[in-house]
């Protein structure tokens, strides 16, 4: 077991340099000198070269890498050409932002489309099972930032009863649930989708194998079956889960876009449009950083709920 | 247990009632901006920067009258009860400073503050120099050259060369305390907690999310003291987010609605309100290198513009047709040979002439336009309409679609940085408020970049007399003439692709009231009501 959880830590290193090195790469895949897009356009070409010995940028690009790594590890992610405000400020609050997001998001998605998906998979080919998979269907093939669009028209400009943007601007726990209704819901759809269909067919595939019959021939009430099924087709899930928390950190540029949600998706968006390269690295590496140890996570939350895998 | 129900029927209905638990007299405005301007005094973000946080935080030495609707906003006195060139030194102004005036943090307003926000744009080896507000601001500022103390409440500027564009660069150039400076020193920190002079004060800043704003209730000029208690500022670049923000009562006041909302927007009982001001929506082009370095390439795209068809179907009549920088009926405009119609075959035909040919030697440009901005009206939709016209006529033109106050960064540097170097165009809406603005910053063969704003560069010896002849004019009446004569000359040579002037709509609540739409890119926000 612990060696197995020793083994996956080593992995997740190289997985970490590999993502921050296309990270620092970044900068250098910008048109022009990124020194130049920071310099005033009267500076003399002694002042630019002052500046770039100042911020390194006269050495060789392995140093460069090490020397921003080193910083990186020590939370200095430069500053923001657009606000000039540290960029790790910024990435924190927004961070913030979008982790309550895809908190709020995951677990709607993650509460119903599990309880969907099981109801699908025992009551197989029922109406219950027809209309969680048109749901599913719906989920996954429906563009969120237009569902989003739709959620805004109706509860927001016809209804008026929810805030068709932003975060919070009053303090306390209601207004705060009032902005972060409909970017959860929109921000729900794909996951309860996925989660549905993966859940059905696992507990699906569950239900087919031999030793379900035998339960039920030992006669076994149906809730102690069911049981089972979870517990067998948990670690499936769970993958899954875990994957979609990640998309849900990451693939929320968009609905954040939609509803001017203050999070990295949001600050990304903007990052690009402002060719605010630090913010740009900074976020990127903050949510692969993210992504790496949610999977790392799984893995070894797997391996509590199934040992058999550590084995393996 | 009775309890929990009152709670959660209280919390019901507090959800179910949005927005109407709001404190009285709080006016919410959605900007187009993608972030909040720069708070620390010259400001960013163009004329919208301006308009609701460089004008209200801070006041220029001379400010102006927004309070009417039918005539051009004139200048009037602000910080600066009167100002006058010295007869006996003509590059010398002397301005008499108003007293009795505080900064919000309680320090006195005299001439040591008006040297220190001189200094912050000016002098570089200060201290107290804000490199970004100078880069923001000291184009508009090009002609002064010295700033000396007479008295505690008199100052004396230096200009260049005798110029009588004085008074229309130093309303660009608002007034910080140097007293609330001196506790962060730091820029950054001081836009955090700015203090100025102006009718709001700030009270709550969150980068990229919203200005909270407060009345200053000590505000000089007892006939401005804001009605509202409260101006929160959000920045939403996107159109229809602006729109729906507006329709679920997030905000009372939105820049710019979608066009084609405006009818429904008044069915359902808002207020929109247009007017037209000294704007131009262009393309600005890059004269040194092919395919706008001629004359024929240029006026063949100005023939080739759907003005009308813009004005009308794509932006429902909030805007009218440009066939130069200023608009018909301007004392600037004159009798100009050209009158740009939307005439395709005329514009095929001087292409030809030009020597391109949609085989051999087609017409390409990169032009670098925004997302949104102020007075960009919807840059995405109008420039891809634009991009059809050019193309139809055998132009094809790139957009490359950047954030605003990144363009505008771009645009100061000109097109000679790694960056720039393979544009040929901005898209850029400009102001002609003033004759400096309208003209001198962009043609005179002086105001290249870095000095002023001349990116294209227009370089005609002709023009640059002309420029002068105004500059050295005292008489309005005559530099008026001189102006419209280079309008003439400007309009044939076309320098820019003129498409249209904005009328400038935006859309309120019912509940804001007596607001007055000035004929400016500025507002006065101290007379509104929200009820």
């Amino acid at each position: 077991m612990w060696a197995y959880v020793g083994r996956r830590l080593l992995l997740a290193i190289p997985t970490l340099l590999g993502a921050s090195i296309i990270v620092f790469a970044m900068v250098h895949l910008a048109p022009g000198d990124p020194i130049a897009a920071v310099m005033p356009a009267e500076s003399s070409q002694a002042e630019i070269e002052a500046t770039k010995r100042a911020y390194g940028f006269d050495k060789p690009l392995p140093v460069q890498y090490l020397v921003w790594l080193g910083r990186v590890a020590q939370g200095d992610l430069g500053k923001s050409i657009a606000t000039r405000r540290a960029v790790i400020l910024d990435v924190r609050d927004a961070l913030a932002n979008s982790l309550v997001l895809a908190l709020s998001s995951s677990l709607l998605a993650f509460v119903l489309g599990i309880a969907l998906g099981l109801l699908a998979a025992f009551w197989q080919g029922r109406w219950v099972d027809k209309a969680s998979s048109a749901l599913a269907v719906i989920g996954v093939s429906v563009p969120h930032y237009w569902a989003g669009i739709i959620l805004i028209i109706i509860f927001s400009v016809q209804l008026n009863w929810l805030p068709a943007m932003g975060a919070a601007d009053d303090p306390g726990i209601l207004p705060y649930l009032r902005h972060i209704t409909l970017p959860t819901v929109a921000l729900a759809l794909i996951p309860l989708g996925v989660i549905t269909r993966v859940v059905r067919s696992a507990a699906l595939d569950v239900l087919n194998q031999e030793f379900v019959l035998a339960l039920r021939a030992k006669g076994l009430v149906s809730r102690r079956v069911f049981t089972h099924v979870v517990k067998n087709s948990a670690p499936q899930i769970l993958t899954v889960l875990g994957l979609q928390f990640g998309f849900q950190l990451g693939g929320s540029v968009l609905v954040e876009a939609v509803f001017s949600w203050p999070g990295t998706g949001y600050l990304l968006n903007l990052a690009i449009f402002q060719r605010d390269i630090p913010v740009l690295q900074g976020v990127i590496l903050v949510l692969s950083t993210f992504f790496v140890l949610l999977n790392l996570a799984v893995d070894l939350l797997q391996t509590v709920v199934d040992p058999r895998i550590a084995r393996h | 247990m009775r309890r929990v129900v009152i709670l959660l029927l209280t919390a019901a209905f507090a959800l179910g009632s949005a927005g109407v638990a709001l404190a009285q007299g709080t006016l919410r405005i959605g900007m187009t901006a993608s972030d909040i301007p720069y708070t620390g005094g010259q400001t960013d973000n163009g004329f919208e920067g301006f308009r609701f946080v460089g004008y209200q935080i801070y006041e220029p030495l001379i400010a102006w009258d927004l309070s009417r609707g039918d005539r051009l906003a004139p200048l009037v006195p602000g910080l600066a009860e009167s100002w006058e060139v010295r007869k006996d030194a003509p590059t010398k102004w002397v301005f008499k400073l108003r007293k009795g005036v505080t900064f919000h943090d309680g320090s006195p307003f005299n001439a040591d503050a008006v040297v220190f926000s001189y200094e912050s744009i000016k002098k570089k080896d200060a201290p107290h120099f804000d490199s970004y507000g100078s880069g923001q601001v000291s184009f508009r500022l090009a002609s002064l050259t010295g700033i000396t103390k007479i008295d505690d409440y008199t100052v004396e500027f230096e200009t260049n060369k005798p110029t009588s564009f004085v008074p229309y660069q130093v309303c660009y150039m608002v007034i910080v305390s140097p007293t609330q400076w001196q506790k962060f020193k730091d820029w950054r920190k001081f836009a955090e907690q700015p203090s100025g002079t102006g009718p709001f004060r700030v009270t709550k800043f969150v980068p990229r999310e919203r200005l909270e704003l407060e009345a200053n209730k000590k505000y000089w000029d007892a006939k401005r003291r804001p009605k509202v208690d409260k101006l929160v500022l959000l920045p939403m670049p996107e159109p229809t987010t602006r729109l729906a923000a507006l329709r679920s009562g997030q905000v009372d006041w939105i820049e710019v609605p979608p066009p084609d909302s405006i009818p429904q927007l008044k069915g359902a009982g808002f207020q929109i309100t247009m007017n037209s001001y000294p704007h131009n929506w262009t393309h600005t082009l890059r004269l040194d290198k092919e395919p706008w370095n001629n004359k024929l390439v240029r006026k063949a795209a100005n023939y080739a513009i759907d003005r009308v068809g813009i004005c009308k179907n794509l932006l429902n009549d909030t805007c009218i047709p440009a066939t130069g920088i200023v608009y018909k009926g301007h004392p600037w405009f004159g009798k100009p040979k050209e009158t740009y119609e939307y005439n395709p075959s005329k514009a095929k035909e001087l292409l030809k002439q030009a020597g391109f040919d949609a085989s051999k030697h087609p017409a390409k440009a990169v032009h670098l336009i925004s997302t949104s901005g102020s007075g960009q009206m919807l840059p995405l939709a109008m420039n891809e309409l634009i991009q059809k016209n050019l193309k139809d006529v055998g132009i094809d033109v790139d957009l490359q679609p950047v954030e605003w106050n990144t363009l505008l960064t771009r645009w100061r540097a000109g097109f000679h940085t790694p960056d720039n170097e393979g544009l040929n165009a901005w898209n850029i809406s400009w102001n002609f408020l003033e004759p400096w603005s309208g003209f001198g910053r962009f043609f005179h063969s002086k105001a290249v970049v870095p000095v002023a704003v001349n990116t294209m560069p227009y370089i005609n010896p002709e023009a640059d007399k002309l420029i002068e002849e105004a500059e050295r004019t005292f008489d309005v009446g005559k530099q008026n003439e001189t102006l419209a004569k280079l309008h003439e000359i400007i309009v044939d040579d076309a320098p820019w692709i003129f498409v249209v002037h904005d009328q400038n709509p935006r859309a309120m609540s019912a509940k804001v009231k007596g607001f007055v739409q000035p004929q400016s890119w500025f507002a006065d926000l101290t007379s509104v009501t929200v009820r």
